[in-house]
């Protein structure tokens, strides 16, 4: 059950996507997000579509496992297609009582959880082909020019990577911790919502402590290893931007601006 | 008739993804009422796989687990059921205590079976009896006590059910040398007052050779041996190519016999080494 929580997993492989620059994947995620909100038409959309499932081939990402992401989603997914639905402008196709379906109404819902899927599902692109740690290098660079304004850029990246770095491990705590009082006959999928809530008090207490117990102890690591965050702090793995990342930007431009030209001629 | 049979058990873990692995691999095997069954294996082996399958927490990939030859994946029932018939120590079951006092921790599997208030204090006493829990404690807060006085009220909380078959994995890791000796010896008394059957995962091999009635050793998610500790320890350099060692009097009585002291080869305990020992002093001269 809390497995298929896909969330910050990161799936190692060695293919051209993963071998990117986590600052080329992270602008082209941008680049991605930006692409989306401007399109508009049908076509647009399909080759928003088309790209996705390009990357995801690229990166040996099964549709799949691409998908599996969603499920918890679902509730949103829905109710922003039938809000939609119900909203639209122009002639109703269909009505009853003070509802009524307009083809505005079906264009728009049908966009909306288009455009929600594709930005998870490209979302999940990335932090299925970059490791945590690569992530918040990726964005301490990006974000390293707010220093000059005193934002505390390391620390905020420092306390990203370590809260990734422990979402697997709590959820690999929750399961075990779930075993152990399912072992002693608790259930946590049966019963009332309210049972339920209370079913979750076994787990939670001991989730919250051994939660503090494993922070206090990073921080005594921390501290035996002087661990400091100020000036002079180097990295083991130094980011490289290269060739394939200058393409892999271009591409993205490319993407923008075929979106806007699609956007132009009204297809 | 075994109390549980497992028939071609295999479990593969995260199927279809490429962290897929195949933890335990067609296993057969049947296990008898009043057994103390010792199962020793290298990290990853498959070991917690298995006893996981055994109380119906993991359902296996393909394969049975018979209870009392009923299949336990049946009905939801029949594996809630299973639950408290194969109670389940995990690893380190300090960490799953979370209620206010020690009393309602270990109540909280018999509250769990429905049983009735007076039924549960019952319950509570008598497992805080046989996990060595004093019942001065009973009042106070399990995050008060010490790591070797939580880790029996983690036991205690299982044993409250009055399983049939108490499963423990690695119940002494981590502990002092009193907190281990004093665990070993809980366990053998519950068996011996009980009568019940008792599973017993552990990497200390003088822990195992001490109480263990049977073997079973699991090398990459099979069992490559299975028999009393005597047959099981004679085989130790095979033991020994599995990562895994063999218990301190083997190893003398190994390193003995190597000089070529006649003593035989399947000895596992130190009680019974220094018996021999002190007999082979009285008889011989000493050299």
């Amino acid at each position: 059950m809390l497995k298929d929580i896909t969330l910050g997993q990161y799936f190692p492989g060695s293919t051209l996507i993963h071998r990117l620059d986590p600052r080329t994947k992270l602008v082209g995620l941008v680049c991605y997000i930006v692409a989306l909100f401007l399109a508009k038409s049908y076509y647009s959309y399909a080759f928003m579509v088309l790209v996705l499932a390009c990357l995801s081939a690229l990166a040996r990402i099964r549709p799949k496992t691409l998908f599996s992401g969603l499920k918890p989603l679902l509730f949103i997914l829905l109710f922003t297609g039938v809000i939609n639905l119900f909203y639209g402008s122009g002639e109703p196709l269909v009505q009853f009582w003070f509802f009524k379906i307009t083809a505005n109404g079906i264009r728009t819902a049908v966009f909306m959880v288009l455009r929600i899927m594709l930005l998870v599902c490209g979302t999940f692109l990335l932090t299925y082909t970059t490791s945590p740690l690569q992530l918040t290098d990726g964005l301490e660079k990006l974000f390293a020019p707010l220093k000059v304004i005193r934002f505390p850029v390391h620390e905020l990246a420092m306390m990203m990577s370590i809260a990734l770095r422990f979402i697997p491990t709590l959820i690999e705590e929750t399961d075990k911790i779930m075993s152990a009082q399912k072992a002693r006959g608790a259930s946590f999928d049966t019963g009332k919502l309210t049972q339920r809530a209370k079913a979750l008090i076994p787990l939670l207490v001991p989730l919250f402590v051994s939660a503090f117990r494993r922070a206090d102890e990073l921080a005594t690591a921390m501290e035996c290893r002087c661990y400091h965050a100020g000036e002079g702090r180097t990295r083991m793995k130094e980011l490289h931007f290269s060739g394939r990342d200058a393409a892999a930007l271009a591409l993205c431009a490319l993407m923008i601006a075929a979106v806007c030209a699609l956007r132009h001629y009204g297809l | 008739m075994p109390i549980l049979k497992v028939e071609d058990l295999t479990h593969v873990y995260s199927q279809g993804t490429p962290f897929e692995k195949v933890a335990i691999d067609h296993i057969s095997t049947e296990i008898h009422a009043g057994e103390v069954l010792g199962i020793i294996g290298h990290t990853g082996s498959g070991k917690s796989t298995f006893i996981q399958h055994l109380n119906g927490l993991l359902k296996p990939t393909s394969g049975k687990v018979l209870f009392d030859g009923a299949d336990i994946h049946a009905t939801r029932e029949a594996t809630r059921d299973v639950r408290f018939q194969v109670g389940l120590v995990f690893q380190y079951p300090e960490y799953q205590l979370f209620e206010e006092t020690v009393f309602k921790d270990i109540a909280f599997g018999p509250r769990n079976m429905g049983l009735s208030e007076s039924e549960i204090g019952e319950r509570v006493r008598e497992a805080a009896y046989f996990a060595d829990v004093p019942e001065a404690l009973l009042e106070s807060s399990p995050l008060e006590l010490s790591g070797g006085q939580k880790r029996r009220v983690a036991i205690a909380g299982v044993i409250a059910m009055l399983p049939k078959v108490l499963i423990l994995d690695e119940p002494t890791a981590g502990l002092d040398p009193a907190g281990r000796e004093s665990i070993l010896q809980r366990i053998l008394d519950y068996r011996r007052e009980t009568e019940g059957t008792v599973l017993l995962i552990s990497h200390s091999m003088d822990d195992i050779a001490r109480v263990a009635t049977r073997l079973l050793v699991f090398d990459r998610g099979r069992i490559a041996m299975d028999g009393t500790p005597a047959q099981v320890f004679e085989r130790a350099e095979q033991l020994k190519d599995m990562g895994l060692t063999v218990p301190a009097a083997t190893e003398i009585a190994l390193a003995l016999r190597r000089r070529g002291i006649d003593i035989p080869e399947s000895i596992y305990t130190i009680n019974y080494l220094r018996k021999l020992l002190v007999s082979l002093g009285e008889g011989d001269a000493p050299c």
